[in-house]
């Protein structure tokens, strides 16, 4: 077995001397005999590292990754190309190995780093304060409504239809906890349905939140909508999907309160859903109520500027009960990694990428449209993802014929929107090639007719 | 200024001060309060208009590494806050019972008072 | 052993220190560039007919502009500002600071996992359900609990998960419990988490042998209390050995006992929180299991918990079943009791990854000798502390055999030398050695809480002890030394109050 101690026998014997025991069994003696466990755990025996890494790649050999097929799969996280300087900067211990930086003069290059982040954050999202990061995108979103909740103290918590449906989820599993319910908000024509938040907003309501793009990939009319939510006092929130902020009017410039996202498409890996790192930035007046760590800046004795930890008194170790959110550990390392690749694609880059994923979507969009069985299925402006119709076709067998060919046709909307059971959500990123969008409107065409040809009693025009 | 409790004014055992003045009084924190603190650096008192009652908290204070409960000394309403403390919220440190005043309140039960300690009672009781 | 002594600052250090501290903005010049966009391959549509005017941005965002050799400079040059694991000893009680195996970097890197998209098909992802649901065993195996979900992604999220699967267990029962109790040494993010999830947090007390005070809570418990979130060892380091009795007082009441994971390094495979009694178990991956803290993360915080708790997992559920087809290994979403999700997806994987490789490197031997090895080197420390020269002014806060961590109390070194445990911390940066958690637990007077963990050398605990003593016969000599340290570090003691009046958390651009 691998084992990472150093304590030889002679190293041990010393030890127990001093400590002025005879056996490490003695060391143990508080723990009461009906307790111990008495016999070894029920674990495979230890393996040398090389063993392991044999038996880690076996496992890993039994998943069909982005590197292995073609994908338009989204739905929350997306396939985007991490530049190689990610890498080599996450692998440096100094930013690998370290704890929390509750020792600000050994931690400048972590909390400067935060702040940089936070600097960045406030930037996409045009709101002026953000924190050093939280989990992902739905617990930010249920954060977000935990601060509302705060604020407000009211009972009814409005989110559309089109926000996540993993993010609608937390808020309501959250909500049940602190005492708010959760309604939802129609989307008609694949938005937000204006006339139906309008019906059911009230003072009553503590926030409203939407997402943008909404899941369905359309540009949601956030600014009416806001309007709407902010005529009862409500707390508007917003989840972002960060990349089209380049392309899209940010958050901040459209009345929102609090902007949240899921931060994956900021040079982390997919990585099977985590870890990544949630973002949370707010209006000014939300500033003492934010989760998470933040950091400022200052200076030194010797009036050197330096950062720290601050506005502590927000947080579980020092206010408790009391605290914003109980967050200790949150996801610093992939948060470094999103500023790294912020600045990577720079003020030019990211306007860059988002015009090039509405080139690339549209015609994406476009193409597999002109395929017989192929419906938009909502025809709302789109940045980087839309949502089809097959219908009459058996959308899971169609999936499976492309799987066989290597490409991953995207998202069946059935798995969690019943409406939309003929559904398929295509998700398109800098990595999808004119090429491949052809090929796999090819492929979708071909596999289409063959389930027509398959089942002929049910085959539409 | 170590160890600071003037004459004249009275003291709650949870280390406030109250300087009655016929029907309303100004509360504020004691020396031994904001010496363990620490540097404050946060105080936003509630609205004019508040009712507080004796022994419940009103407020919070902070410093970096720190939250407190501040403790109305006696019961009645808010008249008026030190909204200098706003920008400057380390008088409460500098002049605890001067321009860290806190807030006036206009008293409800002026026997109250008589729960209150002196200074030399007040004292005693810190250790 | 001499500290480097105060730099001196002439001039051109003066240069020097003003470009360690620019941002990566003020770095920033128009029109530099490190992403070069792939070449637009499909027809081009004028940007209107895409997306209607009102929705366009019309300000960029002002991210920087810089090429790659300086973001890496930048970046490179920032992480010299940092102290780090590899680097050195950090005794940080409670974060459990053991070494990151560099195995587990290669294994998360292997594209089968990190390219890996969370609703990739079942059948497609066999390997990383595989992974998870092994995982799931060898935790619950350790935890003396069979149901385990991966979901939680740090330990005040597993608690939180917890304490809402505890509520959901009483609601279903047709109780409507308000209270949760939690001992008066708990880590903040107990407290914290009790109101999150709508309930009333309950203080019960320690008694004189740094354990739970059994009349307190026997007097405490009623029907209105919903759990009680307990660590044992505790966050002084102690096992408490009334831990059955607390469990039948608890349970005795129909309420849940939670077990705060934290300081699972002591005990692993010589008693299991499930055998104590407790209903539920929360994991810190990020401590036990080597997933690198990261600078404050990511971490993750799997739970485990007993049969009655099962029905509310969240969801989705790593599940076993050998379908038609062949495929053994699933995510179950159907389950109409669970509390619901916390998250998005499952959790985080990759740090699962790196967990699995360690419990598979160690087996079952090379568990229990962490925890043995843990035990030891905290034992030996707390005796070389205990020395004369140390001990008059650094004494235990109980004196007991700890287990893998202790706490002293700084209250004799301040008043008799006159430095706080703050300053001796702040010393110890000049000796290149991070210092211990200082004032928590609260219960203790200018606490110091140390764990070394079982990856550091009999010669680092020598070393570092005499560093100590060092530091303490520099403060009999001269308290201003320590008072005004450290000295040698990128920047010495700053203005935090400064930083919370008038918080600069972003740059003005």
């Amino acid at each position: 077995m691998t084992t990472y101690t150093s304590a030889t026998d002679a190293d041990r014997r010393a030890m127990l001397d001093a400590s002025g025991v005879s056996s490490i069994e003695q060391l143990f003696a508080d723990i009461p005999a009906a307790l111990r466990l008495g016999r070894p755990l029920a674990l495979p025996a230890g393996m040398a590292e090389q063993e392991v890494y044999e038996h880690l790649k076996e496992l890993a050999a039994r998943n069909v990754s982005a590197e292995d097929e073609i994908s338009f799969l989204g739905a929350g996280m997306y396939d985007h190309y991490v530049p190689s300087l990610i890498d080599t900067l996450l692998s440096r211990s100094e930013f690998l190995t370290p704890y929390t930086p509750y020792q600000p003069e050994i931690s400048q290059g972590g909390l400067q780093v935060m702040f940089e982040y936070q600097t960045a954050i406030s930037e996409l999202t045009g709101l002026p304060v953000s924190n050093a990061s939280v989990y992902e995108g739905p617990s930010a979103v249920g954060a977000a409504a935990y601060l509302a909740k705060i604020a407000n103290g009211k009972p009814r918590v409005l989110a559309s239809r089109g926000v996540h449906p993993h993010s609608r989820e937390t808020v309501a599993t959250l909500a049940r906890g602190y005492g708010q319910t959760l309604e939802e908000v129609p989307l008609r024509d694949g938005a937000t349905d204006l006339d139906a938040l309008s019906a059911a907003l009230g003072d009553d309501v503590s926030a409203v939140i939407l997402q943008q793009p909404n899941f369905l990939g359309t540009v949601e009319d956030v600014t009416a909508l806001t309007e709407a939510a902010k005529r009862v006092g409500a707390v508007v929130i917003c989840a972002c999907d960060p990349i089209p902020l380049g392309v899209l009017e940010p958050p901040g410039a459209q009345g929102v309160d609090i902007a949240v996202g899921e931060g994956q498409t900021l040079g982390n890996r997919l990585d099977f859903g985590g870890p990544s790192f949630g973002f949370f930035a707010a209006a000014q007046e939300h500033l003492r109520r934010m989760p998470g760590r933040i950091a400022g800046e200052t200076v030194d004795v010797d009036g050197k500027r330096g950062f720290v930890l601050t506005l502590q008194t927000r947080e579980q170790h020092i206010r408790r009960e009391k605290a914003t959110s109980n967050i200790c550990t949150a996801q610093a390392l992939n948060a470094l990694a999103g500023v790294v690749y912020l600045g990577w694609l720079g003020r030019q880059g990211l306007v860059e990428l988002g015009e090039l994923l509405l080139q690339r979507t549209h015609y994406a969009r476009e193409t597999l449209c002109a395929i017989e069985g192929v419906e938009p299925l909502h025809e709302q402006p789109v940045v980087r993802e839309f949502a089809l119709r097959l219908p009459g076709a058996d959308v899971e067998a169609v999936v499976e014929r492309l799987a066989a060919e290597g490409i991953n046709a995207g998202y069946r909307l059935g798995r969690s929107y019943p409406e939309y059971a003929d559904g398929l959500l295509v998700a398109i990123t800098e990595r999808r090639t004119r090429a491949q969008i052809d090929r796999f409107a090819d492929a979708l065409g071909n596999a289409l007719a063959a389930e027509r040809g398959a089942a002929p009693a049910e085959a539409l025009a | 200024m170590a160890g600071d409790y003037p004459e004249g004014l009275l003291y709650h055992p949870e280390h406030d001060w109250a300087r009655i003045d016929g029907d309303t009084a100004t509360f504020g924190v004691t020396w031994y309060a904001q010496d363990s603190l620490g540097e404050v650096v946060f105080f936003d008192p509630p609205p004019v208009g508040t009712q507080v009652r004796q022994g419940d908290s009103y407020a919070e204070v902070e410093s970096v590494k720190a939250v407190s409960d501040v403790i109305a000394p006696l019961s009645g309403e808010i008249v008026e806050v030190n909204e200098a403390l706003g920008d400057a919220p380390e008088q409460i440190n500098n002049d605890p019972y001067g321009t860290g005043w806190m807030v006036k309140v206009r008293l409800s039960d002026p026997s109250e008072r008589d729960a209150l300690l002196d200074a030399d009672g007040y004292t005693a009781q810190l250790d | 052993m001499t500290p480097p002594s105060a730099p001196t600052t002439p001039a051109s250090s003066a240069i020097a220190a003003a470009d360690d501290t620019l941002t990566i903005y003020e770095r920033s010049q128009p029109g530099r560039r490190a992403f070069v966009a792939p070449a637009l391959d499909v027809p081009e549509r004028p940007l209107d007919e895409l997306l209607p005017a009102r929705f366009r941005r019309t300000t960029p965002a002002q991210l920087p502009e810089i090429s790659e050799p300086e973001l890496v400079r930048h970046y490179h040059r920032l992480s010299k500002r940092n102290f780090d694991l590899d680097t050195g000893f950090y005794p940080l009680g409670s974060c459990t600071m053991k070494h990151n195996p560099k195995l587990h970097e290669r294994v998360a890197a292997l594209p089968g996992n990190a390219r890996l998209h969370p609703l990739q098909d079942e059948r497609r992802a066999q390997g990383a359900l595989e992974l998870m649901w092994n995982l799931q065993e060898a935790l619950g195996e350790i935890a003396g609990l069979p149901h385990v979900s991966l979901q939680p992604s740090a330990g005040s999220h597993g608690e939180l998960a917890g304490v809402l699967l505890t509520r959901a267990y009483h609601e279903d029962r047709g109780e409507q419990r308000t209270k949760v109790l939690t001992p008066d040494t708990a880590h903040g993010t107990n407290p914290a988490t009790v109101t999150m999830a709508g309930y009333e947090v309950v203080k019960v007390g320690t008694n004189a042998d740094g354990g739970v005070d059994v009349e307190d809570l026997r007097a405490k418990a009623d029907e209105q209390v919903a759990c009680l979130m307990l660590t044992n060892p505790s966050t002084l380091g102690l096992f408490d050995p009334n831990i059955a009795e607390i469990a039948e007082i608890v349970h005795g009441v129909g309420a849940t006992l939670y077990y705060d994971g934290a300081n699972l390094n002591a005990i692993m495979g010589i008693t299991r929180p499930g055998d104590m009694g407790f209903d539920i178990v929360h994991f810190n991956l990020h401590k036990s299991f080597t997933q690198p803290h990261g600078g404050g993360g990511p971490g993750a915080g799997p739970i485990a918990v007993s049969e009655r708790i099962e029905p509310y997992l969240p969801r989705p559920q790593v599940v076993r079943r050998e379908d038609d087809d062949g495929f053994a290994f699933h995510l179950d979403e159907e389950r109409p009791k669970s509390i619901g999700k916390l998250r998005g997806f499952q959790g985080n994987y990759g740090v699962f990854v790196r967990s699995y490789a360690y419990i598979r490197s160690l087996g079952a031997e090379g568990l229990r000798e962490v925890s043995e090895v843990a035990v030891l080197n905290a034992n030996y420390l707390l005796a070389l502390l205990k020395r004369a020269g140390v001990a008059e002014y650094l004494p235990v806060a109980y004196d007991r055999v700890c287990m893998h961590e202790f706490v002293l109390s700084g209250a004799p070194m301040k008043r008799e030398l006159g430095i706080r445990t703050l300053d001796l911390a702040k010393r110890l940066l000049d000796f290149g050695v991070h210092p211990p958690t200082v004032y928590f637990p609260l219960l203790v007077d200018e606490a110091l809480l140390i764990e070394p963990t079982e990856t550091e050398t009999k010669e680092t605990l020598e070393r570092f002890a005499e560093i100590v003593a060092e530091i303490l016969r520099e403060a009999a000599n001269d308290p201003e030394l320590a008072r005004n340290a450290p000295y040698s570090t990128p920047v010495r003691r700053l203005d935090e109050a400064r930083a919370a009046k008038q918080p600069v958390i972003r740059q003005p651009l």
